[in-house]
């Protein structure tokens, strides 16, 4: 018995990819040491939509409309991902290659006290001691509030109108950008109260910035608490407010512990609220309510205003430095969370 | 005979402890109040002192007497680079999240929507820095590019031959930056698509990207518009890679890939250390302009995504 | 139109999980096929092997053969899109695509391959498959509104409708009727009674009354136990295999003594 296939289309064979590809790179590679771009465009974007419109154009032929589509659409979506892994990629070489080659111990337990613009040498001591000083006091206010905050809207606002309306502008606060959030403690705090510019300054308008993060993360931790254990903690006859600091809060721990080590690590980058709020310093100030206090950002920040090449040095060691907290943070809070993640069957 | 079940209605652990959270929470409100009488407050003396008009003029010099100065060169360069950015960071960002929810298997899914997310913590500052020195020498050729074979269109003429610190550049910067907002909203958004839907289009015979277009977007589209506004507010807000791209020259230049361009952000930035009180008051006035825009911004987002959430 | 499908020493895996073991039936065109069987024994994983939904999955994948009308569905050279228009299916939620009015969930299908079609071909193709689907007389006024504001029983039935109006070989349902109140399910069963001249359908079903009402042959799975795979232990004509199983499994399973 004979039948005809219905099942089949004419499909691209398996090897289309790969020697279109191939093919696309050797035009590319032709290209580049031909010292010839077509259309002004770089060989190595000409290939990649060469390739893109080659393998698209085939498939139409062969295909037909749809799954031309379907494969020029899928290239397309890896292209997006392949684009947007460059900067990611590059930013980090670069700032390793750069940062790396002015690391040593004088550069991190330094100061810049005495060091010109044009002299080599110096150091982020100064800069590391501002940025411990200002991240904390912002996580020593931000942390309660936006816990206490969470513990609101979870625990006791469920479903009330009230709670619609923080939680409603705690995400609206996410967006603040941190420049006003600079300008606002400067006009409250130092114009209004007649507080100096200082690294608590610099603090509070960090702490404007870490609130949401804070509260978001605590949240979401809160809420996969499951009920049951909140219920039969108060079918104990235990009074709710026990029940939350001594049932639920330690169950979601590790959450919010990595939820505020990530929300630490986003205000730790900021620059631009610091500059509204203190001044710079150049040598050490323990004294975080008192007087100049330079932090890695705004550290990093002059230097790059200061243009010459040692400063740029500077810069880049400075980028590492700070790079390095953000990412040590970063993955400390994932592996953390992966840790102590609850078990999810 | 005693009662045992009544007692105080309301335990005074409990009173005091939920009278705390709820104070929290007052206070984020109360903040986002604060911060808008504090800057209105504060903004005040220059803009009546303003001898031009705020809204229109294209010079800043708050300290002069009489003072002059607007938000014109401001607003221009703030949406221009905000939208460059966008039309560059969405596409790509959703192309990003759809990998991510629909076209790579679950352990690469996994690991690159972490690397997307680093991203997003490379602090604004290390964007500038980078951008200065690397990412601008290495795109100069494409500005250049643009103003060979468009040229005719007004935006891509550069009649300097100067290529860096402009509008443009900025605004693939910022795309960069905006890029991980964009992706990892959009790819909740995907993720929540259900399955039924995804597997009523496959089933009818679509392709994966039909099915896509037949069951994805459609479920999605409120959830993308709200990650791109989201990635709007946040390049609107951009500071400090800004101030280091732009060249801050205080005029309106349609020519984007020519050294100029200027944002609300920036300028604050770049003019506060020299602001004497007048100044400072002005760039608080420019300051309360962003701070409305975003609001505005963010608040459409956050209340499109609220709604669609009820929705589902 | 309608098609045999023949599944030989058929095994389906979850990654290294063999869910289902060494299937082999045959499904006649233009009969209702049922199989039926305890929770997790496999019935869904074999119906959406038959049109590769299954590889969906992410690492999901099965050895041996799926033939319709002997042609491999799993072939090299075979397009996964043709062979899901060619097999349609029905699931078990009703699941109308939310955003699009009753017309256009009907038409969904056909306008994938035809970019654009005439309108007035368009309306007979949905007003064909309503009315194969006992949905027209209901939604006549309607086709226009949203497909997600019918009652659950419509809805599968407009699902149904979608399945047909791309005028598959081959009809698979999956426990269609389990979402559905008794009213709903006994229109579905009438409909699928009327479809069954047209097409040919398997229906996977936990109600064995079901089962007896609509099939003409049943396929019985069972799996020992949680972690081992599933097993076919009996097919037959349905009156066959409810009043005179041969297998003491099946007597157990239909004689509610177990599952
Ligand atoms: N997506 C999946 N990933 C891994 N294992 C799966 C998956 N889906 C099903 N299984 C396993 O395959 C086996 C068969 O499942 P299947 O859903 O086919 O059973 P079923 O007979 O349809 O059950 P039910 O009557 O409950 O629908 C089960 O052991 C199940 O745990
Ligand atoms: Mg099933």
């Amino acid at each position: 018995m004979t039948t005809v296939p219905i099942l089949t289309g004419r499909r691209l064979p398996r090897w289309s990819t790969p020697v279109v590809a191939a093919a696309a790179i050797l035009v590319g590679l032709v290209l580049q040491f031909g010292g010839i771009s077509p259309l002004g465009l770089a060989p190595a974007l000409f290939a990649a939509i060469g390739f893109i419109v080659a393998r698209s154009t085939w498939s139409w032929i062969l295909e037909g409309r749809r799954h031309a589509t379907d494969r020029l659409m899928g290239s397309l979506v890896v292209g997006a991902l392949l684009l947007a892994l460059v900067p990611l990629v590059w930013i980090l070489i670069t700032v390793a290659i750069r940062g790396y080659s002015v690391m040593n111990t004088e550069f991190i337990t330094g100061t810049m006290r005495n060091i010109g613009p044009r002299v080599e040498g110096g150091g982020i001591g100064h800069a590391f001691v501002g940025t411990l000083q200002q991240v904390g006091i912002a996580a020593l206010i931000s942390l309660p509030i936006g816990i206490m905050t969470a513990i609101q809207l979870v625990e006791y606002g469920r479903g009330k109108t009230l709670s619609r309306w923080i939680s409603f502008f705690v995400d609206v606060m996410t967006g603040v950008p941190s420049i006003v959030a600079g300008l606002f403690i400067y006009t409250a705090v130092i114009l209004t109260f007649g507080f100096s510019q200082s690294g608590f300054a610099a603090g509070l308008a960090l702490t404007i910035l870490m609130i949401p993060v804070v509260v978001r993360s605590t949240e979401e931790m809160l809420r996969i608490v499951p009920n049951s254990l909140r219920e039969g903690a108060l079918a104990l006859g235990i009074p709710k407010w026990r029940v939350i600091t001594f049932v639920v809060l330690p169950t979601a721990i590790s959450g919010i512990i990595t939820g505020a080590m990530l929300a630490i690590a986003r205000v730790a980058g900021e620059t631009a609220p610091l500059l509204l709020t203190t001044f710079l310093a150049q040598d050490v100030n323990f004294n975080a309510f008192d007087g100049s206090q330079t932090a890695l950002p705004t550290f990093i920040w002059d230097q790059i205003s200061r243009g010459t090449a040692p400063a740029i040095d500077r810069a880049w060691g400075g980028a590492y430095a700070l790079i390095l907290f953000v990412l040590v943070l970063y993955a400390a809070a994932r592996v953390i969370a992966a840790v102590f993640a609850p078990a999810r069957e | 005979m005693t009662a045992v079940l009544s007692g105080q209605a309301v335990r005074p652990g409990d009173r005091v402890f939920s009278g705390l959270s709820l104070a929290a929470g007052v206070l984020v409100l109360v903040v986002m109040a604060a911060i808008a009488v504090f800057l209105v407050w504060k903004a005040i003396p220059s803009l009546t002192t303003d001898s031009a008009n705020f809204f229109t003029e294209q010079q800043w010099l708050p300290d002069r007497d009489p003072p002059v100065f607007g938000i014109a060169v401001l607003a221009f360069g703030t949406v221009l680079t905000s939208l460059i950015a966008m039309g560059i960071a969405v596409p790509i960002g959703f192309g990003v999240a759809l990998f991510i929810a629909f076209y790579g298997n679950r352990r690469v899914s996994t690991a690159l929507g972490f690397t997307v997310d680093l991203l997003a913590a490379v602090p604004s500052i290390i964007f500038g820095l980078w951008g200065l020195y690397y990412f601008m020498p290495r795109i100069v050729p494409f500005a250049e590019w643009l103003s060979t074979y468009l040229g005719w269109i007004p935006l891509f003429r550069n009649d300097l031959e100067i290529y860096t610190k402009s509008i443009l550049m900025a605004g693939v910067v910022l795309a960069i930056m905006i890029l991980p907002t964009v992706s990892a909203i959009s790819r909740e958004v995907f993720l929540q698509v259900p399955r039924a839907q995804t597997e009523a289009a496959l089933a009818l015979g679509a392709t994966r990207w039909e099915m896509i277009r037949m069951s994805v977007f459609p479920f999605s589209r409120p959830g993308m518009v709200s990650a791109a506004m989201l990635g709007l507010g946040r390049a609107l807000g951009e500071t400090i890679a800004v101030a280091l791209l732009l060249s801050a020259i205080f005029e309106i230049n349609w020519a984007i890939t020519e050294p100029g361009g200027n944002t609300f952000a920036a300028n604050i930035a770049l003019k506060w250390g020299e602001a004497a009180d007048n100044g400072r008051s002005a760039l608080i006035a420019a300051g309360l302009v962003l701070f409305l825009i975003t609001l505005a911004v963010n608040m459409i987002a956050r209340w499109i995504i609220a709604r669609h959430e009820e929705y589902t | 139109m309608s098609k045999r499908i023949d599944l030989v020493d058929l095994d389906i895996f979850y990654g290294d999980f063999l869910a289902v073991e060494q299937v082999t039936l045959t499904v006649n065109p233009r009969s209702v096929t049922a199989f039926i069987g305890p929770s997790g024994c496999g019935k869904s994983s074999v119906l959406r092997s038959i049109n590769r939904m299954h590889e969906l999955v992410p690492g999901a994948y099965v050895t041996g053969e799926v033939l319709l009308d002997n042609e491999d569905v799993y072939g090299v050279d075979v397009d996964p899109v043709l062979v899901r228009r060619t097999i349609g299916m029905v699931f078990q939620r009703p699941n109308p695509f939310p955003t699009m009015s009753i017309y256009d969930n009907v038409v969904a299908g056909l306008r994938l391959s035809k970019r654009r079609r005439r309108s007035k071909d368009l309306d007979d193709v949905v007003e064909r498959s309503l009315r194969s689907a006992n949905l027209w007389a209901e939604v006549k006024d309607r086709v226009d509104r949203p497909g997600a504001g019918l009652s659950g029983g419509q809805q599968q039935r407009l699902c149904i409708a979608r399945a047909i109006a791309i005028e598959p070989e081959v009809l698979l349902m999956d426990e269609p009727c389990s979402a559905l109140d008794p009213i709903s399910t006994l229109a579905i069963e009438d409909l699928i009674h009327e479809l069954k001249d047209t097409y040919t359908i398997v229906i996977v079903t936990h109600n064995m009354q079901q089962a007896a009402r609509v099939s003409s042959t049943t396929a019985f799975f069972n799996v020992n136990a949680v972690g081992e795979p599933g097993r076919l232990i009996e097919i037959g004509e349905t009156s066959q295999i409810f009043s005179n199983p041969r297998v003491k499994q099946t007597e157990d399973y239909v004689s509610g003594r177990f599952g």
